[in-house]
């Protein structure tokens, strides 16, 4: 799950990381009430959405009065802001961070991930700060330090010097840069986070150590332990259709095409997206039911596949195992009668109960298109997309 | 012996008398598992499905003698289950749980270090649908008739997708040792390698097939290990190639964050360690047919 920049900031600034003084303004009189709180002659203007190269796509602005506060604020609010991350629809953006702007003196990256190889918290940091790490990692590779904190007993601070020093940082700042690293980790850590970015981390001509930007993720399994995160969820920053199937439970993914997906299992999820676009086709989404496909869970997962005007014909593929076909089958067909489904409805059964499935499927007069295998189940559910849009 | 688990193999249930521990534990004692008791915290000293229930797992081991176990405990708790039954000397452990955090599973392969290699049980999982050597012995929640018995073995992160493969093989008559579930999860018990290791071990396994999928380094790190390390033929399907970058595809682990772990590159990476790739998930059944003919016209 991810949070906007002044969540993050805050959460981390708890934890002893230093952050400029700003404030949240959703409206362009609120903006330039915040500047005049927090006083000082230069601010910027920070559209709050969830993603990062924000400053490239214009949703960062300096302002020196009033009247430069109000503009950027009235632009601002309201639009969809487009960032490379975004794609081109971009995201909405409903509230601004207003900030005082600082002279940077130096940059620098760190951030914190859950590595997988190494199966432990790792520290990544670079003195080459305000690039994308994936740009660091092309240009300046031999910048790049890493550090693995040993789970048993946490970030040590001889680690955390090793990062100081490692990035130069000068000795009158050694302290307080160790301890904005430590405090970082121990957010990490303590709010089961999977991601923590601080990009960049700034020494200003001040000689003050600041997070000028920060990013942070967590682990949605980890969520029921910390309902002070999930209380952070910006639903306006998803993908509708995305909300709409989360909050029933399901696990779906919005993807461009024309054939909605209904499957049991991830794995089997992702191999029928495969197979649909190996025979030619294009899926409109990811979707796993879960376990034990009750007439309920389908039902509810044709409503949510329905909710994409994209979508052309439906695909339900479902390898049961616990679940029986039966039972299945029977959930597809009061699915289609009760939403009144009139596009084709391709549906391959397979496991425990299919015949008594198929029989299902067959007796209730539905013109219902059943598949064999995966194969023909994907090339079936392309034909059937493609003369759907054909007839329209 | 397949690997891990056999018709003899002693096995405890942990989260035995819950309703999924109770359904699941019935159906593997249907398939012939040797089931020997189980644990629930409190109801130590009952009796369920004929089988004693134990306060805690050493309590178990104790009496019963089991070295396998399953956790079908729920998240919060599930990662002391796990510590638990290492620390009882448990020897293989399945954890069924979707949804343990991230973090928990840190701290439990850090635990798990505690003990030298040798005496260190081997844990599958989380968020598996469990280990199944077909014929012999079920430690899972799959359909068990899915699968025949014989010398293939899978390695899956997916349920579905290895019941799948399965049955794309037993259509052909290609028969299973033993399949092992490895789980969605990004930090998970074993490896692709670690249990590519095992079956290179076992006589009773001719080749491997490997059903992957997006994130993470645990596939190239297995093609390298079969590469340098394996006789054993090793065939692959990676799922998610029409995955987006960055995006969450229903396991935790499955999204794609850095270099080499979308579904294309993880084909390039396993097709140049010499692993035999399945160009479609409807393919899985038929490649292991192929793999195994010229297996038979080289002997």
């Amino acid at each position: 799950m991810d949070i906007h920049e002044y969540q993050a900031k805050e959460l981390l600034a708890k934890f002893g990381v230093p952050i400029p003084r700003g404030g949240l303004a959703y409206s362009p009189e609120q903006a330039t009430y915040r500047a005049n709180e927090i006083g000082g002659s230069k601010w910027v203007v920070k559209a709050q959405i969830h993603s990062g190269a924000r400053g490239k796509a214009g949703g960062i602005k300096l302002c020196r009065n009033d009247h430069d506060l109000w503009s950027a604020a009235d632009e601002l609010l309201g639009k969809r802001l487009a960032t490379i991350q975004t794609g081109p629809q971009g995201k909405l953006v409903s509230r601004l961070y207003i900030e005082e702007a600082t002279d940077i003196d130096r940059e620098f990256y760190l951030s914190y991930v859950m590595d997988r190889a190494a199966e432990r918290i790792v520290v990544v940091a670079s003195a080459a700060g305000g690039m994308e790490i994936e740009e660091i990692s092309k240009k300046e590779p031999d910048s790049i330090l890493r550090v693995a904190v040993d789970p048993a007993v946490g970030m040590q601070a001889f680690q955390a010097r090793e990062i100081v020093f490692g990035l130069g940082i000068e000795p009158d700042l050694v302290q307080r840069v160790e301890r904005l690293i430590l405090g970082a980790y121990r957010a990490f850590r303590d709010l089961d986070a999977t991601m923590v970015e601080i990009n960049p981390l700034v020494i200003t001509k001040d000689r003050n150590v600041l997070a000028l930007d920060a990013k942070m993720s967590f682990d949605e399994n980890a969520l029921f332990r910390r309902p002070q995160i999930s209380e952070l969820r910006d639903k306006s920053q998803e993908d509708p259709r995305e909300t709409y199937a989360s909050d029933r439970g399901l696990s779906y993914v919005g993807l461009d095409g024309d054939i909605g997906c209904v499957v049991n299992g991830a794995g089997l999820a992702m191999a029928t997206l495969d197979m649909i676009k190996l025979a030619g086709g294009e899926p409109a989404n990811f979707l796993d039911i879960g376990g034990g496909a009750s007439p309920e869970r389908v039902q509810k997962s044709f409503r949510a596949v329905l909710k994409d005007k994209n979508v052309k014909a439906l695909l339900v593929n479902v390898f049961a195992g616990i679940n029986r076909c039966d039972w299945v089958a029977k959930g597809v067909v009061e699915a289609i009668r009760e939403i009144d489904i009139k596009m084709p409805v391709v549906v391959r059964l397979a496991g425990t109960n299919h015949e008594e499935g198929r029989k299902i499927l067959e007796q209730s007069n539905l013109p219902i298109i059943t598949a064999e295998n995966l194969r023909e189940a994907a090339e079936k559910a392309v034909a059937a997309a493609k003369s759907a849009k054909a007839a329209a | 012996m397949a690997i891990f688990i056999n018709e003899n193999t002693p096995i405890l249930i942990q989260g035995f008398t819950g309703r999924i521990g109770t359904f699941h534990s019935q159906e593997m004692i249907d398939y012939g598992s040797n089931v020997v008791g189980g644990v629930t915290p409190g109801k130590g000293g009952t009796t369920h499905l004929g089988r004693p229930v134990f306060n805690t797992v050493k309590g178990a081991v104790v009496e019963t003698g089991a070295e396998a176990s399953i956790v079908f405990v729920p998240p919060p708790f599930a990662a002391d289950a796990i510590m638990e039954a290492a620390d009882a000397g448990i020897k293989y452990c399945v954890c069924i749980t979707d949804g343990i955090p991230a973090q928990d599973m840190i701290r439990v392969k850090r635990y798990m270090r505690r003990y030298k290699k040798e005496a260190r049980m081997k844990l599958t999982g989380p968020n598996c649908a469990g280990t199944i050597s077909p014929g012999r012995a079920m430690l899972g929640i799959m359909p068990g008739h899915i699968y025949k018995a014989g010398r293939v073995g899978i390695i899956g992160r997916s349920g579905t997708l290895g019941y799948e493969a399965a049955s794309q093989m037993k259509a052909l008559g290609i028969g299973v040792s033993t399949s092992v579930g490895i789980g969605g999860d990004p930090i998970n018990g074993s490896s692709f390698r670690d249990i590519l290791e095992e079956f290179e071990k076992d006589p009773e396994t001719d080749m491997v097939l490997m059903i992957g999928e997006i994130g993470g380094p645990q596939e190239a790190e297995a093609g390298q290990y079969a590469a340098q390390h394996m006789k054993k033929p090793v065939a692959a399907y990676i799922a998610g190639l029409s995955a987006p970058k960055g995006r969450r595809m229903g396991h935790a682990g499955a999204i794609v964050s850095s270099f080499g772990e979308s579904a294309a590159e993880k084909v390039e990476i396993l097709k140049a360690a010499g692993v035999t790739i399945c160009p479609t998930p409807a393919d899985m059944g038929n490649t292991v047919a192929q793999v195994l003919a010229t297996l038979k016209k080289v002997a």
